[in-house]
């Protein structure tokens, strides 16, 4: 279960991350987009999933990785994302609930470039009971 | 005003050309190999049917990247979206050898100072698979 202090608080992710061009290049080759010189719209996941877990996984916030599934998911775009880019994030748990047995937690990550938000991006992730 | 940019109207309520994309375990392997997702139910059929699911499932977001793709080239480009959401109501499902169809179409909802936002459908097999999915873009 997750601590429920850790709800309301943001937590810093890890080191920063530059995006380079063969990760958009290959994310970008699965949907079939030619044009790499700007991210997919939903590349940013690449980033905010890992720093997520990497953060909810913590043991002194508890949460099941093993047993996540992806309820929604919201990106919200400032600045689109290019390689060389370098990106830190910060992941806020906005929400947590329990419903029969599932826990139900809405973490919202944001990319910062340079001081500047360049992507906020909320997912909404169910721990299956 | 009405706005002609290609051969259909931009106006609220346009419906949008359909787009058919086509998923296979192929694909969904190279989806978790370009996000770094590499969770076995969308690629080990046996893990997938022991944790409950009856088949290998697609990454929801390998279907968001999808219909970000049908949105980007809609819009002119992937700087132009500006917003994009979605709820994952069902898995789509892709047993082995198999294509399997992602179905997307959408309509316009708004129209405010040049930012469009569509609503968007998208449907596998003919159930559908996202929910409150929506785009915000500006057209190229």
């Amino acid at each position: 279960m997750l601590n429920p202090d850790s709800v309301g608080r943001t937590f810093p992710g890890s080191d920063a991350v530059t995006v380079t061009q063969s990760q958009i290049d290959a994310f970008a080759a699965v949907v079939g987009q030619s044009d790499t010189s700007v991210a997919p719209p939903t590349f940013a996941i690449r980033i905010t999933l890992d720093q997520s877990q990497a953060i909810l996984s913590n043991p002194e916030i508890g949460l099941d990785w093993t047993r996540v599934v992806h309820g929604d998911q919201r990106f919200e775009i400032h600045t689109p994302i290019k390689a060389g880019d370098t990106f830190r994030c910060s992941s806020t748990i906005e929400n947590y609930k329990v419903a029969a047995g599932n826990e139900i937690v809405t973490v919202r990550s944001d990319l910062h470039k340079g001081g500047a938000l360049a992507v906020a991006t909320w997912s909404t992730l169910v721990v299956r009971a | 005003m009405v706005d002609f940019s290609g051969a259909r109207m931009i106006e609220v309520g346009s419906v949008l050309p359909t787009q058919v994309f086509t998923l296979d375990r192929a694909l969904l392997k190279a989806y978790a190999d370009a996000s770094g997702d590499q969770n076995p139910i969308h690629q080990n059929e046996e893990f997938a049917v022991s944790v409950g699911l009856p088949n290998v499932i697609a990454h929801g977001m390998l279907t968001m990247a999808l219909v970000g793709k049908y949105v980007t080239d809609w819009a002119g480009g992937a700087a132009q979206v500006h917003e994009f959401s979605a709820r994952f109501i069902k898995p789509v499902i892709v047993p082995a050898n198999e294509n399997v169809d992602l179905t997307i179409s959408a309509t316009i909802a708004s129209i405010e100072d040049g930012k469009i936002k569509l609503d968007i459908i998208a449907t596998s097999a003919g159930v559908k698979v996202l929910g409150m999915a929506k785009a915000v873009v500006t057209k190229k």
